[in-house]
């Protein structure tokens, strides 16, 4: 196995579905001339040529409702988002188009298509550029929602999401595009959507994290270890539908939970989690579910200020040893 | 192209008073070319959607349909003239206003009054109803409820067409009260730019629910601001099936041929509310009967007979049949069984994964 960027990743899965299918196409800003705006699609538009690797305007809405209609009559697009901050100008056509397309029309109308591009925080860009929108995406039903965490996972997930008939929100994390791992050179190598990965076991505690906060749990899982605490980490990898089935066995075994998550805490995915949890494995928890999420605040520009409304190793170091009552 | 804006801001000084103006702009192209069988097949059309839409009024003062109800009455020059203009296998789409459309494009009017009436036997399964009605086997790609929403659909369809090289055109039917939405505009430069197969077809019927186009529109000439984005433009008198029929053959021949966008605005006027919890207050009756003076209905039927290609009984007939027709629809809904519970829970997704 060859070891790659996140970002050399998802490009790989790109190529190798535009090679796959002629009907798979590639729409966003920056995404053809300028190689992407972090890169993602270098080289596409060599490859594939400008009928299939689009720059589009600056016009969310527009393209990514271009994109829908494309895939009622049969292609499959994939549109970028330069970032997911953009998507709230799409979002109309995300929700009310793509995701309610094939229940409205009783079944005639399928939606493939894959809405893709980074979220999460970013690098002291403020708050309009550096904020987590899953839990926005994945309240919706008809839409998927799939966050990676590894370079792999990135690969094997997006490949799934652009063979799925279904509209699949791919959300990216800025921070991660340069991080390295192992990826199966294998071009039918998929990972299947709506199924959770143990990126750790442990029989002390359950840490469920998404995207950035696995690298960050399985850091707090190591210091954690150093004091004799044995965590298990589980990535759900897909938000929406989500396995809980592999949470709840987690819990069923530690007995203690944390949630840590990159996003507001408020009507969030850890709160959803928390309440999941709670309805099916209630007696068999010790502690209550402790959640570990971004401060409910704008994201702000400083960077000591940026640093303390993200959650870090430590405070998913303090949630462990709360629920473990240490 | 460029003649076609100067025309339209020459005109903008008129056409900004545009609720004074009976749509009587007849631009030459009114003129009865096509043969008889033609004629009268749009004329039975509208017959059809007109009571088709008065049966769909009664069954809502009924309690048989629910939820928002939008007529057509008024417009059927317009959705039976340029539908008559495409092949079957070009796209349709539209607004929640399209029970009209849908019946243009060939589908059932059994399949949707059963839509209408929530019934397992509905275009879309009972599960869209009166704004969501579909139909794949014609190629009519819906009703969509949010104002401009199809726009960008529509776009992507017309994509679709030119990625795929199928030659296929897509139609996208709106109302003047979508054009102050960015979808009009997003869509309008992104077609132009890429020179997409699709006309895009505003039905200027001068009112967005209750407010008039002259208190939401800085400027109310529609076709105009095609200029902005450098698309061919043309207005057209709504209320002629025939100038509709052959505006949209002009437009259908520039995105067939020339793979190029086109922006018709038809003028055209609606005589029941905005939807059926509608008063109607916003506007006078003086005013509705004005525009009924030009009933496209009444005019086409006047000349058809002036050439001789009708008579009152040919009419008398065709009511008595589509009039059947309707209540056999009516009936058929009717009849037809609920969705059965499970169906709440199937067509979330294509691909469920638990």
């Amino acid at each position: 196995m060859a070891v790659i960027t996140m970002r050399d990743a998802l490009n790989d899965a790109l190529r190798e579905e535009l090679a796959r299918d002629p009907n798979v196409f590639l729409m966003g800003e920056e995404v053809a001339e300028y190689q992407g705006a972090y890169k993602v699609t270098r080289g596409l538009l060599e490859e594939f040529g400008a009928k299939r690797v689009i720059d589009t305007p600056i016009t969310e809405l527009g393209f990514a409702g271009l994109g829908v209609g494309a895939a009622m009559v049969g292609l499959r697009p994939i549109i970028e988002f330069m970032t997911f901050n953009f998507s709230i100008l799409a979002a109309d056509q995300m929700v009310n188009s793509a995701a309610k397309m094939l229940y409205m029309s009783g079944g005639q109308f399928k939606i493939p298509i894959v809405f893709r591009g980074p979220g999460g925080s970013a690098y002291q860009v403020s708050s309009q550029h550096s904020q987590a929108l899953e839990s926005w995406y994945a309240y919706f039903p008809g839409l998927k929602v799939v966050m990676p965490s590894t370079p792999a996972d990135a690969k094997g997930l997006l490949k799934s999401a652009i063979r799925d008939d279904d509209p699949v929100i791919f959300i990216e994390q800025e921070r991660m595009y340069g991080m390295k791992g192992e990826v199966p050179e294998d071009a039918d190598f998929t990972i299947p959507l709506g199924v959770a990965d143990v990126k750790r076991e442990g029989t002390d505690a359950t840490i469920v994290a998404r995207s950035l906060m696995v690298p960050t749990a399985l850091k707090a899982a190591e210091e954690l270890e150093k004091e004799g605490i044995n965590c298990e980490v589980i990535d759900p990898r897909t938000i929406r539908p989500l396995d809980i089935d592999t949470i709840i066995t987690s819990v069923q075994k530690t007995n203690r939970v944390v949630v840590a998550e990159e996003s507001h805490p408020f009507c969030g995915v850890a709160a959803e989690i928390a309440a999941e949890i709670q309805e099916r494995a209630f007696d068999y928890l010790d502690a209550p579910v402790k959640r570990v999420s971004g401060v409910d605040v704008p994201m702000p520009y400083a960077k000591n200020l940026e640093r303390l409304a993200i959650p870090d190793v430590p405070q998913i170091v303090a949630a462990v040893r709360e629920v473990a009552y240490l | 192209m460029s003649s076609h804006t100067t025309d339209r801001r020459q005109n903008a000084s008129a056409t900004a008073s545009v609720i004074d103006q009976p749509t009587t702009k007849r631009d030459g192209a009114g003129a009865l070319t096509e043969d008889r069988d033609t004629l009268v097949k749009l004329f039975h059309q509208m017959l059809l959607i007109r009571r088709f839409e008065e049966k769909c009024a009664e069954s809502y003062s009924l309690g048989k349909i629910g939820g928002f109800c939008h007529l057509y009455i008024g417009q059927e020059a317009v959705g039976v003239g340029a539908i008559s203009a495409l092949r079957t296998d070009d796209y349709v789409i539209t607004s929640y206003r399209e029970h009209g459309q849908a019946l243009a494009k060939g589908m059932s009017p059994d399949a949707v009054m059963a839509e209408l009436y929530g019934k397992a036997t509905g275009c879309s399964k009972g599960k869209g109803g009166s704004m969501h009605l579909f139909d794949a086997s014609v190629n009519f790609l819906g009703g969509h409820a949010i104002v401009g929403g199809q726009i960008p659909l529509a776009t992507g369809a017309a994509f679709a067409s030119k990625y795929k090289e199928t030659d296929q055109v897509t139609v996208c039917f709106f109302g003047e009260a979508a054009v102050n939405q960015g979808a009009f505009h997003e869509s309008l430069n992104m077609a132009q730019l890429w020179r997409l197969p699709c006309i895009y077809l505003c039905e200027n019927n001068m009112y967005g629910m209750g407010t008039s186009a002259r208190r939401a529109m800085s400027f109310e000439d529609i076709a105009a601001k095609s200029c902005a984005y450098e698309l061919a433009s043309e207005v057209v008198d709504g209320m002629d099936v025939i100038a509709m029929r052959q505006a949209t053959l002009r437009a259908v021949e520039r995105a067939r041929k020339e793979s190029l966008p086109t922006l018709l605005e038809a003028r055209t006027y609606r005589y029941m509310g905005h939807s059926m919890s509608d008063p109607g207050k916003y506007r006078t009756r003086a005013e509705i009967e004005k525009y009924q003076e030009r009933d496209p209905i009444k005019l086409f039927r006047a000349r058809l007979e002036e050439n001789g290609m009708l008579t009152d009984d040919d009419v008398a007939a065709m009511e008595a049949e589509v009039r059947e027709q309707v209540d056999r629809a009516a009936q058929f809904a009717e009849e037809s069984p609920e969705p059965a519970p499970e169906e709440l829970m199937t067509n979330v997704y294509a691909n469920p994964l638990r």
